[in-house]
């Protein structure tokens, strides 16, 4: 077995930091808010990758330019988002009047009802003396005028490049975040008509701004605060192999158990407790050829989450150094496809309504202590682009604070050796890294250490 | 590809010929389709060869390039080109119609027909895009002038080859692609762009199985590849000696034997097209037998409008296309493509059955019987008083969706019905949901007659929604923002072309 | 003659010689190198290629000819390109490099080590130390070691034998450093150009990239200083004067150093073979083989393939297997096997769909599905009468007349 989920040194072993990961995080969010006061760059891109503190960023950013008397814009990708963002920041700055600028049919939230200095209303000119104005990209897409000093656009790279086109009239400078690791963003419609072209509408708002202004500065977020020490340096050498980033936290800092004994439970308490002791733990079902909707996969996904709750596990961790009970909405199943959502979603029953089921689209920039991945090759006779995308893979096993179970048929080290690249190259058009074959195999030579002992089918 | 279609495919092998997967068709035939045959030559840059293309199934026109790398036979073909495909553009401009604009306060005016372009394949429409772009910068003065025809040409071929793109449009049609809409052949899909494979799937004739006469297809000596790639063994064996022939009779200035050259190489390129003409209007002979859906008349009015407008645009002596767009045209084309795609998608499943059981399958439509129906029902845990019906469908289809998401039914547009309850009866596999209408009601607290349904009817209910998507707003060119490049350069802009332009790096 | 290198046991190699029987093994070239990433899951290609059996040769033999022709149109264009970029000393081409890549080329020296005058007999082992002398001259920096070299002739280990790649590049020298230049005829147009065509191109240089990597290491240079940017160089637009475009080959480099790794496991794949296999097609004095076609089609159903509709354009043997998978959902495309659930067979997706078999443990699901779609596609097309056999127009119309 790997002993690199318990021994690794602090900082990851990337070998990288000199400073405690706490100052190196300190040292660039002070470079970036350097970047933003001195007035030289139109743009500052921040990169982030998993729970490296993208939304502190954000909030301290949006406070500072507030109280330095700058009008500013926020602009998120989804209502949960603006909603967070809002939550945070009016809790950081309790005097601060900020804005929600929302759709017509939009009913606030009690998080945000909860703030005297939160006002919501769909149009600018009812939100006249906010000091910070919050809303999508689609709603502010849709403000025709107007125009603030400074904007903050998050979630950057998930929003796609046309978008971003629609709001850059609002704002004179802008900073960017984002986790460049993630799902590209999509288009259903599929033509390579804007290949090779530095606007391609379809490419990523980051990859836009930076075709077109080479110049900006680009930072790097260096420490993961959730991913922790098991699962960082692991993360960080299969997605981002060119600019990694440590765990913030040390092994020991974090551990999971349980209160019940795992009796009787065979392999999915086995792997459990592999999980636990280790932080991953790869459930591996017999090889077989199936259906998307694998309703033995989808049973193990729904069995393992259910297990977690059965067993009363106790999450200890900085945050809760006395130990913190993983509830159901501490814990996540995620998935490639909405249909392996619904049959997970299933057969998790009444016992599981609390927990999150969902694909990794929609799991972007959330955080569990649990998660449980039916892993993108499951049971599948041919890779297709979508499965291999490394950024699908990445969100699903980056989710976590403390463990995260991979359930998979045997087999997907054969399926990557026997796949077949295809891959148009067009021209003009910058090559993505990771590829998505090498982070698979990558993750799969890690977890690929961490099955249980006894084979799954024989319980 | 779905299952249904997947299956379909199965069937196709069992069964010796292609199965229907779809109860109608889906797209516009034309009473007087152009059919257009496109050849170019191997190695060149999208240099015609020659082309059969007209209007008359027995009396296509054939169009020959005897040397495709000279440039003036080259534009000598586009005018020639053109002399049947802008008076075939022009025959649609007669008669217009009115249509209610912006509300019904304006009135504006739409041709009641449109050209319809008929190529075998998505490289023949490949062809069309690359000729319009070599043809629409052209100049008629300066060193390498062309006929008028000649740019003009260009914009139109451009301007079909822009709304091949556009989901649900019928004005340049890939034939493979019109008939692999309606038919899954016994082969794969990658096979199915050969027109004549496709047919011989779809017809085989004389007691052959699909497989057998696809086989038989794929023969090129049998059937010429449908272009515009050439079978190489022709290009070798008869082309290129009969080009030479050509040549050298030229060159001694005998006219006889020129023309005597002229003719053998024309026998050459009609005998690798004719086999297609015919597969094309057997292929529009097979569409024309299938239905209409209901829906297909909205979208070709859509493609009525465009092309209106863009006679307008040519008459007013607008600009070329420009060669790519620039960030803002992309933005938004890409913006109405998208609501093109969904809205067709939708379109074809309200349309017909077949279509709507891909959905069914996968859960997000399901058809049933009412077994309940509360008409009347009042909600008053608003401030007002609302009516809002519930009714019960009892189903065998797998059901997905959630509760709260809000359904529609084909048979019933403009009534939202909301997921209240979702009751699997796993004894008999039958589902009861509950819905909640709203819409489509009356003004009155007592629902219109007939707008609720009544115990016993079989309806569809599906996430699917036609309803109108409002069009998003984009800045101005002049306008593009500073992340995307500032305003853009005359590349992407629509100008009139340069003597630069014109010459274009012709060496 | 090709020889074995130390990498593969004698056995393998007596194996491998079997299996190709007399002829001499088929060359690969860049072309074949990066076909062998198409397919990688395909025993029977994999040991074909690997015996470097002429699979061109057995699929006619047999009577399913590849349809790979080319026409000679596109070969004369291709030369003519080629001659004028290379022409006066490659000035295009040089020209291209500083302006359009802006590279600071002082002076330009141009070898073609491919037409030495009275060498035309050299063996591909003499031809390779002389392009391996100047090139390790020129990663020397030594004075006058030259800029362009034309035609040089790289080895490659491919499956643990050494093989000499057919040149078709320039190696660029600045510097110390060094970049692939690729010839191609096909157009880009408004920077665009065939994805499927540049694909080919970028990995076709990704095998000359490694070749040249390869060589310089083994010398004890840093194998980087061969750059993972080619430098593609295709007529622009409708014309015929060049462009230049740097394609990043670095994906295609790891595809490739993949394939080639997995080849070197060619004998786990002979073990599981009869002893006595071979493709000999046992050719009498003339050159005529003596073998019966059936006994060679019995060879190939000895050895698995993997067939999917994508080999048609790849794989000389692809009409073979196409008529072997008949009847295989595999035949229908990836995506149709997928959507029925994964069953190999036809016979059997249909079966199952009908409820006339009952399913195995495995296949209870896909059933499932399958009579699921059955029954909509029978609710469905019955009512709407869609069952009709579609034969063509009844006489009359003017189309069936067309039609014939």
């Amino acid at each position: 077995m790997s002993s690199s989920g318990l021994l690794v040194p602090r900082g990851g072993g990337s070998g990288r930091l000199v400073l405690p990961p706490g100052e190196a995080a300190r040292q660039v969010i002070g470079e970036v808010l350097a970047d933003l006061h001195s007035g030289q760059h139109r743009g500052v891109v921040v990169d982030s990758p998993p729970g490296a503190g993208k939304s502190t960023l954000v909030v301290r950013a949006a406070g500072e330019l507030a109280e330095a008397g700058e009008p500013l814009i926020v602009i998120a990708q989804t209502n949960e988002q603006v909603d967070d963002l809002i939550d945070r920041l009016a809790q950081a700055k309790p005097e601060l009047p900020i804005g929600r600028l929302s759709a017509n049919d939009y009913t606030a939230t009690d998080r945000i009802k909860n703030y005297s200095t939160v006002r919501v209303a769909a149009k600018v000119a009812d939100l006249g003396g906010s000091s910070v104005i919050i809303g999508t990209a689609a709603k502010w897409a849709l403000v025709p005028e107007g125009r603030w000093p400074w904007a903050i656009v998050d979630e950057a790279y998930q929003m796609r490049s046309d978008a971003l086109l629609r709001v850059a009239g609002r704002f004179d400078r802008a900073l960017f975040v984002g986790d460049p690791g993630q799902l590209d963003p999509f288009s259903t419609v599929e033509t390579e008509r804007w290949t090779g072209l530095t606007w391609d509408p379809m490419q990523s708002a980051v990859a836009a701004l930076l075709r077109h202004n080479p110049e900006l500065p680009v930072h790097r977020l260096p420490v993961s605060w959730r991913l922790p020490a098991s699962a960082a340096p692991v993360v960080a050498e299969a997605f981002y192999p060119f600019t990694g980033f440590s765990a913030g936290t040390t092994a020991g800092q974090r551990s999971l158990s349980f209160a019940a004994a795992g009796f009787g439970g065979g392999a999915v308490d086995e792997a459990l407790e592999m999980a636990a002791t280790t932080g991953w733990a790869l459930y591996e079902l017999p090889a077989r050829h199936t259906l998307r909707t694998d309703s033995e996969a989808a049973a193990a996904c729904a069995r393992l989450a259910l297990r977690v709750l059965e067993r009363g596990a106790v999450a200890v961790s900085e945050r809760s150094p006395g130990g913190a009970p993983v509830t159901a909405d501490r814990i996540a199943v995620g998935a490639a496809h909405r249909d392996q959502v619904a049959a997970i979603r299933a057969q998790l029953g009444a016992a599981g309504a609390g927990i999150t089921v969902d694909t990794a689209n929609r799991l972007q920039g959330r955080e569990y202590d649990v998660v449980i991945v039916l892993h993108p090759l499951s049971g599948r006779r041919d890779a297709t682009s979508f499965h291999l995308e490394a950024g699908r893979l990445c969100v699903l096993v980056s989710r976590h604070r403390h463990a995260c179970v991979v359930v998979a048929r045997a087999g997907i080290s054969e399926l990557l050796d026997a796949h077949p690249s295809t891959e148009a190259v067009h021209l003009n058009v910058p090559v993505k890294f990771p590829d998505g074959w090498e982070a698979n195999q990558s993750l799969l030579g890690h977890i690929a250490a961490h099955r249980g002992m006894t084979s799954p089918h024989l319980t | 590809m779905s299952t249904l279609t997947a299956l379909a495919r199965a069937e196709a092998v069992a069964a010796g010929h292609a199965q229907r997967i779809t109860t109608v068709r889906h797209l516009h035939v034309s009473d007087r389709p152009l059919v257009f045959l496109p050849l170019s030559m191997a190695g060149e840059a999208n240099a015609p060869l020659g082309a059969l293309v007209g209007t008359d199934p027995v009396e296509p026109k054939l169009l020959v390039v005897p040397q495709p790398r000279n440039r003036d036979q080259r534009f000598g073909f586009a005018a020639e080109l053109a002399e049947v495909l802008l008076p075939y553009l022009d025959s649609f401009r007669g008669v217009t119609e009115a249509v209610a604009a912006n509300r019904g306060r304006e009135v504006r005016y739409r041709y009641v027909d449109a050209p319809q372009v008929l190529v075998p394949n998505s490289a023949g429409i490949g062809f069309v895009r690359l000729f319009g772009r070599s043809t629409r910068f052209r100049r008629t003065d300066g060193d390498y002038p062309v006929h008028p025809s000649v740019p003009l040409l260009g914009q139109w071929l451009t301007f079909l080859a822009d709304r091949a793109e556009h989901p649900g449009s019928g004005m340049l049609l890939a034939m493979t692609e019109a008939l692999g809409l309606h038919w899954a052949t016994g082969q794969s899909a990658l096979e199915d762009a050969h027109l004549a494979a496709l047919l011989a799937w779809i017809d085989p004739g004389d007691g052959l199985t699909g497989a057998d006469a696809a086989v038989v297809a794929e023969d090129p000596l049998r059937w010429p590849p449908a272009g515009p790639a050439t079978d190489p063994t022709f290009d070798n064996e008869i082309l290129a000696p009969a080009m030479t022939a050509y040549e050298e009779a030229a060159a001694s200035g005998e006219e006889v034997r020129r023309s005597r050259a002229r003719g053998v190489l024309e026998e050459a390129v009609r005998s690798q097209l004719t086999p297609t003409w015919e597969l094309m209007w057997r292929g529009v002979s097979l569409l024309r037998r299938l239905p209409a859906g209901a829906r297909v008349d909205g979208r070709w009015a859509e493609d009525r409008d465009v092309f209106s407008n863009f006679t307008l645009y040519v008459d007013g002596g607008g600009y070329p296309q420009p060669r790519r767009d620039g960030a803002v045209n992309a933005a938004q084309r890409l913006h109405r493509l998208e609501r093109a795609l969904q809205s067709y998608a939708v379109q074809r499943a309200y349309d017909d059955p077949l279509v709507m059981a891909d959905h069914r399958l996968t859960g997000e439509a399901f058809v049933g019987e009412v077994t309940l129906a509360d008409p009347h029902r009042i909600d008053d845990s608003g401030k007002r008083r609302v009516l809002r019906p519930r009714i019960q469908v009892t189903t065998g289809d797998v059901v997905l969706v959630t509760v709260g998401a809000v359904l529609h039914s084909p048979s019933r547009p403009g009534q939202k019905a909301r997921v209240v309850f979702v009751t699997p009866d796993l004894s008999t596999g039958q589902t009861d949901v509950v819905l909640e209408l709203s819409g489509g009601l009356g003004r009155s607290l007592s629902p219109a007659p007939g707008s609720v349904p009544e115990v016993g009817d079989r309806l569809c209910y599906t996430t699917l929604s036609d309803s109108f998507m409002p069009p998003g707003e984009f800045p101005s060119r002049e306008e593009t923002p500073w992340t995307h490049g500032g305003p853009p350069q005359a590349y992407e802009e629509p100008v009139a072309p340069s003597v630069e332009d014109a010459r274009e790096e012709w060496a | 003659m090709t020889s074995i290198s130390m990498g593969t046991s004698r056995n393998t190699a007596e194996r491998l010689a079997t299996i190709r029987g007399g002829a001499k093994p088929k060359r690969h070239n860049a072309r074949t190198i990066a076909a062998l990433t198409r397919n990688p899951g395909c025993a029977r290609r994999a040991v074909l290629d690997t015996a470097g059996v002429d699979k061109q040769r057995l699929a006619a033999y047999i009577d399913f000819p590849a349809r790979f022709g080319q026409s000679g149109f596109a070969i004369a264009r291709g030369n003519a390109f080629e001659s004028q970029v290379k022409a006066s000393g490659a000035a295009e081409l040089v020209k291209l490099l500083r302006e359009r890549l802006g590279l600071p080329i002082p002076e330009v020296a141009y070898d073609d080590l491919e037409t030495v005058t009275g060498r035309e007999k050299e063996t591909p082992e003499v031809r390779y130390a002389r392009s391996r002398a100047l090139l390790l001259r020129a990663a020397a920096g030594e004075d006058g070691a030259g800029t362009l070299f034309d035609h040089p002739l790289l080895g490659l280990d491919v499956a643990g034998q050494r093989v000499y790649l057919e040149p078709d590049l320039i190696a660029f020298q600045h510097e110390g450093r060094f970049h692939v230049v690729e010839i191609k005829s096909f157009a880009v147009v408004d920077g665009q150009a065939d994805p499927g065509k540049v694909s080919a191109a970028a990995i076709q240089s990704a095998v000359y990239v490694l070749a040249m990597r390869q060589m310089l290491a083994e010398a004890g240079y840093d194998p980087e200083i061969v750059a993972h940017d080619v430098v593609l160089i295709c007529p622009r637009d409708f014309s015929n004067s060049p462009t230049a475009v740097l394609v990043d080959v670095r994906k295609q480099l790891a595809v490739l150093r993949r394939q080639l790794g997995r080849m070197t496991k060619v004998d786990t794949m002979l073990a599981a073979l009869p002893p006595n296999l071979t493709f000999d097609l046992a050719p009498d004095a003339d050159g005529v083989p003596t073998r019966a076609p059936e006994a060679l089609v019995d060879a190939l159903q000895t050895v698995d393939a993997r067939y999917a509709p994508d080999c048609l354009s790849v794989c000389e043997l692809a009409y073979f297997c196409r008529a072997e998978a008949r009847g295989c959902t595999a035949a229908l495309g990836t995506s149709a096997r997928e959507e029925l659930g994964g069953i190999e067979q036809v016979e059997t997706a249909l079966a199952l769909a009908k409820g006339e078999l009952s399913p195995a443990e495995e296949q209870t699901e896909a059933a499932a599905l399958l009579r699921n779609a059955a029954r909509l596609r029978a609710e469905l097309l019955a009512p709407a009468g869609v069952t009709l056999p579609p034969t063509l127009a009844p006489a009359g119309t003017s189309v069936a007349g067309a039609a014939g």
